[in-house]
């Protein structure tokens, strides 16, 4: 229990998703300018993570994995699919937002229209693919895996969600204009890495 | 336009990392050093210029409703070839750039350049927009990953390049430049000195 409650802290903070690894970085951008939208769609990132990171870690162990198919017949032991696991993962990811997508429109008309665009474009957020492509190269459980796709998407809500406020502020000030857009955005991520960096080296 | 300006406007006046916000996740994760920056470069745009052309051959065979996923499936399949030669002929590279070979399936990039360009275009001028994105890729690619790797950690391709006698008056590695916060400085930098030459504003 305390392990998961620690692999969970250290994905959120020590190792943020966007913040160590750089995923995610274009809507990370492209949709930081308002804090609600921002919100909106970190709730999205989180809710499509926490479904497909255990559900790509089913399909890569009992069906693509080096003699994951030994559950069918005995004869399959040596096949070994694990090549297919980018076209099955991305299948999963384009899916599963398909259903979201769905879902929420018939639960919650409101979260649906929020949320807008935004949705769809889920399907190729990296952070998304990154986190299954790590969960499988670290080797976790799927109780593991869970946590880490979970904790992993609330980190990135985090940034997104700071970044945005920053932007919202930096309205106001007077940049180089040069600067302006892409350039202070970059400048600042850096800035919020580098205190995010602080956390490292906590041991829980 | 015309197929020379096709092919050359990606390298600096539409650059798709400074200028269009492209692939930033994959630019900034894999360039602590020259060599798997140079081949994520050389990946990036075998991909492009692959996926483009198919793309652009069989773009009015494509139903308007499916085309993501349509063009998810090229992309993955793109993808699963260049990480399969990868590993066989540059173990240690593909090693080295771990799940960012799979995240160039999620690398706007891409489908950047399949959705705005391919989609509309027949196949040569596709192939020489395929050709100019990535190399414009490339190119920022090279310049931050020589940038970190000479001055974060004083080497070059692997060879040291700062001779001994600096370190022996003082000089120092940066080490800030290998880890995370540096690689957003770095790439500020080079879009804030761009954008200045070019005199391209982007207004918030």
């Amino acid at each position: 229990m305390l392990e998961m409650f620690s692999l969970g802290i250290k994905s959120v903070f020590v190792e943020n998703i966007l913040l160590a690894y750089f995923l995610g970085m274009c809507s990370f951008l492209a949709v930081s300018k308002k804090v609600t939208t921002a919100i909106g769609l970190g709730f999205a990132v989180v809710f499509v993570m926490a479904i497909t990171t255990p559900v790509n870690w089913l399909v890569h162990e009992y069906l693509l994995k080096a003699g994951a198919l030994s559950w069918l017949s005995p004869k399959f032991v040596e096949v070994d699919l694990s090549f297919l696991n980018y076209i099955a993962f991305i299948a999963v990811i384009a899916a599963m937002v398909q259903i979201a997508e769905m879902a929420i429109e018939k639960i919650s008309m409101k979260l649906y229209t929020a949320l807008g665009i935004f949705l769809p474009l889920i399907t190729v957020n990296c952070a998304i693919l990154g986190v299954s492509l790590f969960m499988i190269e670290r080797k976790y459980t799927l109780g593991q895996s869970t946590v880490f796709g979970v904790s992993s998407g609330i980190g990135w809500m985090l940034a997104i969600m700071a970044m945005a406020a920053i932007r919202e502020k930096l309205k106001y000030s007077n940049i180089p204009k040069p600067l302006r857009g892409l350039g202070i955005t970059m400048l600042l991520t850096g800035l919020i890495a580098m205190a995010f960096m602080t956390f490292s080296g906590i041991n829980i | 336009m015309s197929n020379k300006k096709t092919f050359f406007e990606p390298f600096v006046h539409n650059n798709p990392v400074t200028v269009q916000i492209l692939g930033i996740c994959s630019t900034l994760a894999v360039t602590t050093q020259l060599k798997p920056s140079l081949v994520m470069g050389i990946a990036v745009t075998v991909i492009i210029v692959f996926s483009n052309l198919i793309i652009s051959l069989i773009r009015n065979m494509i139903p308007k409703k499916i085309r993501i996923i349509v063009e998810m499936i090229i992309i993955a399949t793109m993808v699963i070839l260049v990480d399969q030669i990868l590993r066989a002929y540059l173990f240690d590279v593909s090693k080295q750039l771990s799940v960012f070979v799979g995240l160039i399936i999620t690398n706007c990039i891409v489908l950047g350049r399949l959705e705005g360009f391919a989609l509309i275009n027949k196949a040569v001028p596709s192939i020489l927009d395929g050709l100019g994105n990535g190399i414009g890729y490339s190119l920022i690619l090279v310049a931050v990953g020589a940038f970190r790797e000479i001055f974060g950690s004083g080497t070059l391709l692997g060879f040291s390049v700062i001779p001994q006698s600096l370190y022996n008056a003082g000089y120092e590695n940066n080490g800030l430049l290998v880890l995370a916060p540096g690689a957003f400085f770095l790439l500020g930098l080079i879009v804030w000195f761009q954008r200045a030459i070019t005199k391209q504003y982007e207004e918030e």
